[in-house]
Formats: C-alpha cells, sequence, structure tokens
C-alpha cells in the first residue's frame, strides 16, 4: 500500500514537472524564435479554448444542464477588459480581474431566471442572453458597435495564458472534487433526490454558472488583448457551437476531456488550414467518427488517476468487525 | 404536540382529486404504516409532507412549526428525510459520495478552503469520511464504498437510500415502499432493519408498503387510504377486519 501511494506521489510530483517544463520550455522556445509568431498564437488559442471549455463542462458536464450561450460570457469579459485597458487605462491584470468578476455576476443574474426551468428550455435561453449580448454590443456605440473595440495592448502572452490556463484547470478540479462538485453532480445525477438531502439546488446551480461565467469572462480578457481587437460578430451563436463541439469531442463530466477536446480541435482546425474549403468537410468528418466510435467523447466522465487529487485517508479504511448482517 | 401534524390537507391536479382531507398526527417515536390500493395517493402524502407538492388545501406542521410551504430542502434540514418508491440514487457516484451528498449542508468549510485544500478543508472532509463509512458499516456495507451506488445489487440499493436518508440525521422518516421487489426473506430482514433503525436512530417512521406481512408485522397504527380518502385507521387487527379495507382491496361484494 505505501509503496503504491510513494508511487502515485512520484507520478503526480513527474506530472507537474511535465507541465513547468512545458511551460518554461515553450516560452524560451517563443523567445528565441524558434517557433514562430503565428504557431505562438495558435498554442495561445488553444490555451484560452481549454479555459472556455473546461468552464462550460461545470455547467454542461458536471451539473448535468444544457447552456449554449457561453460566448456571451465570453464576450463580457472580453468587452469589460477591453474598456478597462483602453478607455479607463488600468493595468491589464486588474482588467483581466474585473472582466472576470463582472461576468460573473452576470451570469449569476441571469441564472435566477433561467434555471426557472431546465433542460432544452435552459438551452434556448442561454441562446437568447448570448444573442441579446451580441445586439447590445452591436448598438452601443460607446464600445464602437458593430465596428468593436481597437486599440487593445498587447498584454496576452503565450506566459499569461499558460498560467491562467493552468490555475483554471487546478481550481475547477479542487471545485470539482470537494463537496461543491458532489453537490453538482448530485444535481445531476438526480434532481428530486438531491433536494430531498438538503441541498438547495437553486443555489447550487447558481454557483456553478457564476463560476463558468468568471473562467469565461478570463477567457474572453485573454483572447481581446491576445487580437488587440475585438468585434461582436466574433462572440455569436457559432462561437458558443465551436465550444459545445471541443466539449463533447473530449467528453462531459471530464477536465481532462475538455483540454483534449479543446487542443485536438483548435489544433485540426490549424493544422488543415492548407487543405483550403475542405478543411470544414475533413474536420467534422473526423468528428462524426470520434463521436460514431466514442459516443461519451473522448473521456466522458473519466479523468486519470494522477488528476484526481488525493482523499483523506479515512476513505480507504475497511473494517473487518461490522456487527452481525442486517 | 405531535411531531408532525398534517390538518385537512388535499392535493388537486385540475380535476383530479389526488388526496382529499387527510388528516394525520405522528407521536414521537412512533411506527406508522400507510396502505392503500394502488393509485390511492400514499406517494402523493409524501410529497406533500416532504415538500415536492404544496397541498392546494391544508396545512402540515412539524415539531409546531408549519412547513406547508417549506421548500423540499428546508423541510429536509429541519428534520424530515424519505427514501423514494423508484430507488433514486446518484447512480454515476460512488457508495461514499452518495452519503457525503447527504452529509453536504452541515459541511462548513467554503469555496476557498476547497480550492485552497488547506487544514481546514482537510479536517473536515476526513470527519465528513469518518461519518459516512460509521454508517456505511452500519449497513453492511463498508467495502462497497468505491463501488458506482448503480452497480450495487437492488437490496443493497434499497440499503444505501436507507443510510443516505438517515445521513441527513432526520426526526422523521418516510419510506415509500422499502419491501417492492423484495422476496419473502428479503423482506423479512428489511422488516428488521427498519425495526433496529427506529431504536438505533431513535426515529419516528411513516412507511408505505404493499407486503402486508411487513405492515402487519411492525407498524403499531395504519392509515388506509382509498381514492384519495382516508377510509380507515386503527391498529393492524382492526385494520385485518375492516369491512371497508377488505372491499377497496378485493372490491365490493356482488348483490345477489
Amino acid at each position: 500500500m505505501s509503496k503504491s501511494k510513494s508511487r502515485s506521489r512520484s507520478k503526480r510530483l513527474g506530472f507537474w514537472l511535465v507541465i513547468l517544463a512545458l511551460g518554461v520550455g515553450m516560452e524560451a522556445l517563443g523567445q528565441f524564435e524558434i517557433i514562430d509568431g503565428y504557431v505562438m498564437q495558435v498554442i495561445e488559442l488553444i490555451g484560452i479554448n481549454i479555459i472556455l471549455v473546461a468552464s462550460l463542462n461545470l455547467i454542461n458536464g458536471f451539473l448535468g444542464e444544457f447552456a449554449i450561450g457561453h460566448a456571451g460570457f465570453m464576450a463580457l469579459g472580453a468587452y469589460i477588459s477591453a474598456i478597462g485597458t483602453v478607455k479607463f487605462h488600468l493595468p491589464f491584470v486588474v482588467a483581466l480581474l474585473v472582466g472576470g468578476l463582472l461576468t460573473a455576476g452576470v451570469a449569476y443574474l441571469i441564472g435566477i431566471p433561467a434555471f426557472k426551468t431546465f433542460g432544452d428550455y435552459l438551452a434556448v435561453i442561454t441562446l437568447g442572453f448570448n444573442m441579446i449580448i451580441v445586439n447590445l454590443l452591436n448598438n452601443i456605440e460607446y464600445v464602437g458597435g458593430p465596428r468593436g473595440m481597437v486599440g487593445l495592448p498587447k498584454s496576452t502572452n503565450f506566459l499569461w495564458v499558460f498560467a491562467t490556463t493552468i490555475l483554471t484547470l487546478v481550481i475547477l478540479r479542487n471545485l470539482v472534487y470537494s463537496n461543491y462538485g458532489r453537490v453538482w453532480i448530485a444535481i445531476r445525477e438526480n434532481v428530486i433526490a438531491a433536494e430531498m438531502m438538503g441541498i438547495n439546488v437553486n443555489r447550487a446551480k447558481l454557483k456553478a454558472f457564476a463560476i463558468a461565467g468568471f473562467f469565461a469572462g478570463l477567457a474572453g480578457a485573454l483572447w481581446g488583448h491576445m487580437l488587440q481587437y475585438i468585434n461582436p460578430s466574433s462572440f455569436t451563436y457559432l462561437k458558443s457551437t465551436d465550444m459545445l463541439v471541443m466539449l463533447y469531442l473530449g467528453g462531459l463530466g471530464s477536465l481532462t476531456g475538455s483540454v483534449l477536446g479543446a487542443t485536438l480541435m483548435t489544433g485540426l482546425l490549424e493544422v488543415l488550414r492548407d487543405f483550403g474549403v475542405w478543411r470544414m468537410v475533413i474536420s467534422p468528418l473526423i468528428l462524426l467518427i470520434i463521436m460514431l466510435t466514442r459516443p461519451l467523447g473522448l473521456l466522458g466522465n473519466r479523468e486519470p488517476r494522477f488528476v484526481v487529487p488525493k482523499e483523506p485517508n479515512a476513505a480507504e479504511e475497511v473494517s473487518h468487525n461490522a456487527p452481525a448482517a442486517r | 404536540m405531535p411531531l408532525l401534524h398534517a390538518e385537512h390537507c388535499s392535493m388537486h391536479f385540475k380535476g383530479l382529486k389526488a388526496v382529499q382531507d387527510f388528516t394525520l398526527d405522528l407521536e414521537e417515536g412512533e411506527l406508522v404504516g400507510l396502505i392503500g390500493p394502488n393509485g390511492a395517493g400514499k406517494t402523493t402524502v409524501f410529497n406533500m409532507l416532504t415538500g415536492v407538492y404544496v397541498p392546494t388545501e391544508g396545512k402540515i406542521f412539524f415539531q409546531g412549526q408549519e412547513i406547508t410551504e417549506s421548500k423540499a430542502w428546508q423541510i429536509n434540514q429541519g428534520g424530515i428525510a424519505r427514501t423514494f418508491q423508484n430507488i433514486r440514487l446518484f447512480g454515476d457516484m460512488t457508495v461514499l459520495d452518495n452519503i457525503r451528498v447527504a452529509l453536504s449542508f452541515r459541511i462548513k468549510y467554503k469555496m476557498l478552503d476547497a480550492v485552497l485544500r488547506w487544514a481546514k478543508y482537510e479536517k473536515e472532509e476526513t470527519r465528513v469520511i469518518e461519518e459516512s463509512m460509521e454508517l456505511l458499516r452500519l449497513f453492511h456495507l463498508d467495502g462497497k464504498q468505491h463501488f458506482l451506488a448503480k452497480n450495487l445489487p437492488y437490496g443493497e440499493q434499497r440499503r444505501l437510500e436507507i443510510a443516505r436518508a438517515l445521513a441527513t440525521k432526520p426526526k422523521l422518516l418516510l419510506l415509500d415502499e422499502p419491501a417492492a421487489g423484495m422476496n419473502h426473506k428479503e423482506s423479512e430482514e428489511l422488516m428488521q432493519l427498519i425495526r433496529w433503525i427506529r431504536e438505533h436512530f431513535n426515529l419516528t417512521i411513516l412507511l408505505i408498503e404493499h407486503h402486508m406481512p411487513v405492515v402487519m408485522g411492525i407498524c403499531e397504527r395504519i392509515k388506509v387510504l382509498d381514492f384519495g380518502q382516508t377510509i380507515a385507521e386503527g391498529t393492524p387487527l382492526e385494520i385485518q377486519s375492516n369491512k371497508r379495507v377488505i372491499e377497496a382491496y378485493l372490491g365490493e361484494e356482488v348483490e345477489d
């Protein structure tokens, strides 16, 4: 037992070393221009997509709801942070956090009416919200209307994306494997039983929604300051659909799946760029094949062992002197 | 003061009068049965008592406090737990996590503690695991704590559901057909289990059941529903010989 424990500990340590090496290595390769700026931007895009998909997974995967307006939250984060840096000249960190927090607040407020329904109806409401955001942005002259906002500082770099992505994943993982996550999954498994176990279902859902909104907001802020230009039409339901595709490709209820899904899909679309129009034929085909052979996505509801945080020891102990059968 | 007091409760769904004028007093420590033919409204009574439905008419009091319009989770936190006719476990969660979910509203750590996983989290989570394992041990489910609930055999799923309800530390336990789908021997064991949990957890129990030997064997008092109306109430002996009850179950005698 202790042997396997120390084995799993060294595996965890190794995992973190790989992560660290990946971050430092990529940054170095970028600095010495071994990887060109285009590839670097694709890598940053992968990180941003991971944040988006992992946070969407919280609602669609762990909580078991069906929200399809995630691009709306991304838009809010992007615009709020852009207003912060462009109009108020806030430091990037502050703008980033304000973007995330305000988006979380809006997500919470939207959740109040939205969670009066569930399932397909929630999907329609979140879609509607996504459209409202885009239309609002199109019509607010302060943020440039349909022309969008230009001149965002080039604040997002690889290290920012990398750090935020890792932090997001660790925070989400720790929440999912805590009382909060258990409550969300219980709601997914059987909402009536969950409510009968003293769980305030509505409040738990709102919390999940706000957290997902926070991280989507962060991703939007990073995205805006990567491209230095944002406009409303980047955040339509098509963007939301992209996220859903990545999510279902990776598998619901698996954070590792979200990482895989976002990485594969984003990478695939770039790799296939040489094929021109055929890109939009080949990538959906690959998606179809994966979904038909693995209906739950690549890692549906499963997580590699070394990603799961360890439990306090009491869970392992097995008693052999239980009272007589009853 | 009775532990639970429901007066003149009715539940109407549009034109359908599922339950009419239902009155019930449960004294602390009692074990009362609720029986009646299919569709008599027994589960609807449970749903009214646990906040799934708000009764169309009438009032419900628990420990002197009105709970008629309380939410299900408030009623559970107040001390009423239940099981379900068709088992409602959290199938894709482990046996241990099923119990931990039931303990969740007592868990004191906050979101920041969960993210940072420092001492406070560890301590609280260790306590919760120990408490859960204790309960699983009592129900002879220890050693299976890492099984997914949906992979347990039927009888153990029933036991886990009762254990999960008890984890919320109720004063009143509502059991909805706990013996459904069990053979004679299993229902015999279940009777002993119900008697034992009443003693051990100091509970008051209201029980819906179709297996007459179970009901007659353990209930002190029985209430009989038919078409939403209370048609009889009394000790098992009285109920067994009650003419209206026999009619409800076997149909009326045909006049010659």
